[in-house]
């Protein structure tokens, strides 16, 4: 019963952690109306989950401080054939996902919402961002307990969500590859995928 | 009194585990004449690495720099394709690195990086991990680490194929556009030529000057 306590505490704690350490990590800086777009190489039919939190230059305490819950961004999501399959918006700190259905390159952009330009006092935003991809979305310690799990167990787990990442990105490059091969690259001939 | 002392400490440990974890791997568009800089805050003694990689783009090269939090330039490489670069933090604090296509004057190029901060957080917490890792696990370890190498040689293999299939794709769109101004530029020469040839010889509706009387 208090040892139950205990791990629930403890486990409360970690889940918290990993959390924070997830969201507050590398950071860049973007203007009022400016867009920054990242290239992420997907495999068919894989999770993504961006994290990102943004914080705005208080020039009274000179410092970055969270921002106000008014400033949104606006996250938009193409997948390779240019076609957009996530357009949202979220508050000043958010979580998006979204599975692709075709594997290549998808473009995230992100931009923030706000329109008054007094808001941001000529100053620029500071977002931190995090993309996980496919495996590294994975939770391990969720799916442990889910499935009950010991820990030589979910090692392997990983193991085989690797050699899996490994052999998909092989065969999406070989399957490019014999494209051009046969002397030509279309943007047309994606039907062609088995 | 006991109970509570343990739980503190299974917090703290808790608290210990999850403090490092992450790499940050990111490709995106530097248009040209621009820098686009990234912070990250590292803790001193921590292992770090970075590497970055030219996608797409001109001559597929790219300045880079970074810098630590006092603003001393730990490494600097002008137009460069793909380098890697490891370090150990010396000192608490903001580090910036920062990729420049400001030499460029029309083409934006993508650029891939990873920032590797530090070792990868264990698995899952093991609050009472007393004996030492057995054969087994040690092995499924270095498979793993094995294998996360495996995975960065293969995505900057992608990467060198993608950025030799858009040199390819660039050098064809030259190609075919060199061939039809050459086909017009041969065009409009011969139409030319045949119609100067053809003047040179019409009866010409000029004056003749008669000779004689």
């Amino acid at each position: 019963m208090v040892s139950v306590r205990m791990r629930s505490c403890v486990l409360s704690v970690l889940l918290l952690n990993v959390f924070y350490s997830v969201v507050s990590s590398l950071y860049f800086h973007i203007g009022e109306t400016e867009k920054k777009c990242f290239i992420e190489e997907i495999p068919d039919e894989t999770m993504i989950i961006g994290n990102y939190r943004t914080q705005l230059y208080d020039k009274q305490r000179e410092e970055y401080l969270p921002a106000t819950q008014g400033l949104g961004m606006f996250v938009e999501v193409k997948d390779p054939d240019d076609k957009v399959i996530l357009s949202r918006q979220y508050g000043s700190e958010g979580r998006f996902t979204f599975t692709s259905h075709t594997p290549g390159e998808h473009q995230i952009c992100l931009h923030s919402n706000s329109s008054k330009f007094a808001l941001f006092a000529g100053g620029m935003l500071r977002v931190h961002l995090d993309i996980q991809v496919g495996e590294h979305a994975n939770n391990y310690a969720e799916i442990a307990a889910k499935d009950k799990l010991t820990e030589l167990q979910l090692r392997v787990r990983q193991l085989v969500e690797q050699c899996t990442r490994l052999t998909e990105e092989r065969d999406e490059a070989e399957r490019q590859l014999k494209h051009i091969k046969r002397g030509f690259h279309c943007d047309f001939c994606r039907e062609e995928r088995p | 009194m006991y109970g509570s002392f343990r739980l503190v400490l299974q917090v703290l440990s808790a608290q210990l585990l999850c403090v490092w974890v992450l790499g940050s791997e990111l490709t995106f568009e530097l248009p040209d004449n621009a820098k686009q800089c990234f912070y990250e805050d590292i803790t001193i003694g921590t292992k770090c690495t970075l590497e970055f990689q030219v996608v797409t783009g001109g001559h597929y090269d790219v300045d880079c720099r970074l810098e630590d939090p006092e603003g001393t330039t730990l490494y600097k490489e002008m137009k460069k394709q793909y380098d890697s670069f490891t370090f150990t933090a010396a000192k608490n604090g903001t580090y910036k690195f920062c990729f420049s296509n400001e030499f460029s004057t029309f083409t934006h190029k993508t650029v891939y990086f990873d920032f590797q901060v530090g070792d990868d957080p264990p698995l899952f917490p093991n609050e009472n991990r007393v004996t030492a890792l057995t054969q087994m696990e040690s092995a499924c370890v270095s498979i793993h680490e094995a294998l996360k190498s495996v995975i960065d040689y293969q995505t900057h293999f992608r990467l060198r194929e993608a950025q030799g299939r858009s040199r390819a794709e660039d050098l064809n769109t030259r190609v075919a556009f060199w061939s039809i101004g050459e086909a017009l530029i041969l065009l409009v020469v011969s139409i030319s030529q045949v119609v100067l040839l053809r003047s040179f010889f019409s009866d010409k509706k000029t004056t003749t000057t008669r000779v004689g009387s």
